[in-house]
């Protein structure tokens, strides 16, 4: 039997290694962003893909998510007579945390899987070979095209499915729940600060950036067949929810940490 | 410079452990020349050629390609080497987000830096040469046969008229038929074009129909190379049960070997 202790550190040197492998890929694509020649068309294709093609699942769960968060706040605050922070809790919940954690994670469960199916195809019908005998780099042909797009694509839609989770708010809010109209957009808009948005913007760049590496990255490193790229796919994922958890508690931190 | 082989392997290792691949390959092939590289599955004919086009890193040895050593090279050199190579690869690798006449014309747009309709033109004439209509050109590659798959593939690795062209499995999938039509379109391309060609094969048919000079690779090492007629009289034990696809012979006793 082997020892745990072997096992363990067995895990740990994988884990270290996998991370290697990834900031090298990592380092190597940004540079890529950075240095001429861009692909336009490609980033143009990939920016409609990512971003046009992801406004449906991303507006409704952002609309649906709105709305619920005031009827619960709604609900909560009634114990306190307090109804009337349903807008201010609702506007700093969507724009602060649930618009771009979970227009993020909608957008990687769509995006990163797709990038990966995409790229490790590629890997093992030899396409990637075939684009490196034919003088082109595939970084700068596949990757980059892809991580541009999301970096540019996902704040936007951020923007968007924020907007929609206040409207989510606002319909539940007026609609079901008797608050003034008028009084809920006063109140939404005192309360949301100039910060709110810029950190918003900023989760979503950087969500962005992660969807597209995790897919990239998994799809572009695939190996054995069809197995493999179900692998590179379900790795994609998993590995981009994880970043973007990670990293969204990060920037609230440096954002918020020592903000009332 | 000139008088030196156009591709030469001198002691080429590659393993990936605990499997050591390739076990000192040395091989050159002159210029103009066709060398067909036999030998069955896992023998390391496809880690050879990758070894030979930078798509893998050998451990040790030297690859020069027209005198110039490849293994370490990067950046604007070895841009330069691909351009003077063609590929065919065994399953075609076409990309299939664009149609057919952007898959020829591929290198010559992001590699040449032609514009594109001067690319699609050379594209569609690169087609015609391989026997297909400028109607396919606008397709999509899964809207192709197999065959049809291999001429565009073929079309794709002429279309720069490089110096080099590699052929990795060249009538693997196809039915005999095809695979002869494949073979003839190789020779009349290569001829035409005047290149040099490396070929990884098993198809016997197909080896004797491509090239001038065979070689064949076994656990790793070129254990027969010569012209293409002397390999019936070869005099080697594992040739000969290779060419005459026999189950009794050397080769069938180290597959089973503890």
């Amino acid at each position: 039997m082997k020892n745990p202790l072997s096992i363990i550190g067995s895990v740990i040197l994988a884990a270290l290694s996998e991370l290697g492998r990834l900031s090298v890929f990592s380092a190597t694509a940004i540079s890529h962003m950075v240095r001429p020649p861009l692909y336009w068309r490609l980033i143009a294709q990939q920016m409609w893909f990512i971003g046009y093609n992801s406004l449906p699942v991303v507006g409704l769960t952002a609309l649906f998510t709105g709305a619920a968060l005031a009827q619960q706040i709604f609900i909560g605050g009634s114990r306190f007579n307090a109804e009337s922070v349903v807008p201010g809790v609702v506007v700093i919940a969507i724009v602060r945390e649930l618009g771009p954690v979970l227009g993020g994670l909608m957008v990687a469960g769509r995006v990163s899987s797709a990038m990966a199916a995409e790229l490790g195809t590629m890997r093992v019908t030899e396409q990637i070979d075939a684009l490196v005998t034919l003088s082109t780099d595939p970084f700068k042909y596949l990757i980059t095209p892809r991580l541009i797009a999301a970096v540019i694509t996902l704040p936007l839609l951020i923007l968007v499915a924020n907007t929609l989770g206040v409207l989510g708010g606002y319909i539940i809010g007026t609609e079901r729940l008797d608050l003034n109209g008028t009084t809920y957009l006063q109140v939404t808009i005192d309360f949301m600060k100039a910060a709110d948005v810029y950190s918003s913007l900023v989760k979503a760049a950087v969500f962005g950036f992660f969807i597209a590496l995790m897919g990239s990255y998994h799809g572009y490193n695939s190996r054995g067949g069809a197995q493999g790229v179900g692998k590179a796919t379900t790795n994609a994922v998993v590995s981009a929810f994880i970043a973007i958890l990670i990293s969204n508690l990060v920037i609230t931190v440096i954002v918020f940490g020592g903000a009332s | 410079m000139s008088n030196s082989p156009m591709i030469q392997l001198t002691d080429v290792k590659k393993g990936f452990p605990p499997k050591q691949i390739l076990n000192g390959v040395d091989l050159s092939v002159e210029k103009g020349q066709s060398l067909v590289i036999i030998g069955g599955s896992g023998s390391g004919k496809s880690v050879t050629l990758k070894c030979v086009l930078g798509l893998m890193q050998p451990d040790s040895g030297s690859i020069r390609v027209n005198g110039k050593e490849t293994t370490n090279q990067s950046g604007r050199g070895r841009k330069k080497m691909l351009r003077s190579f063609g590929m065919l690869f065994q399953g075609g690798a076409l990309f299939d987000s664009i149609p057919v006449w952007e898959n020829v014309a591929f290198g010559l747009i992001h590699g040449n830096g032609h514009n594109k309709s001067d690319a699609k033109e050379i594209a569609i004439e690169k087609l015609r040469r391989v026997g297909l209509s400028p109607d396919v050109a606008s397709l999509s590659p899964s809207e192709l046969s197999g065959g049809m798959q291999k001429r565009v593939g073929l079309a794709r690795a002429i279309a720069a008229e490089p110096e080099i062209i590699f052929f990795d499995e060249p009538t693997t999938g196809l039915d005999p038929i095809m695979a002869d039509v494949i073979n003839d379109l190789i020779v009349e391309c290569v001829q035409d074009l005047g290149a040099t060609t490396l070929t990884i094969t098993h198809d016997m048919a197909s080896a004797r129909k491509i090239a001038d000079h065979i070689a064949m690779l076994y656990e790793g090492k070129i254990i027969w190379h010569g012209p293409k007629g002397d390999i019936d009289q070869s005099g080697n034990a594992y040739v000969e049960q290779f060419i005459n696809g026999s189950a009794e012979g050397p080769i069938e006793m180290a597959l089973f070997k503890p």
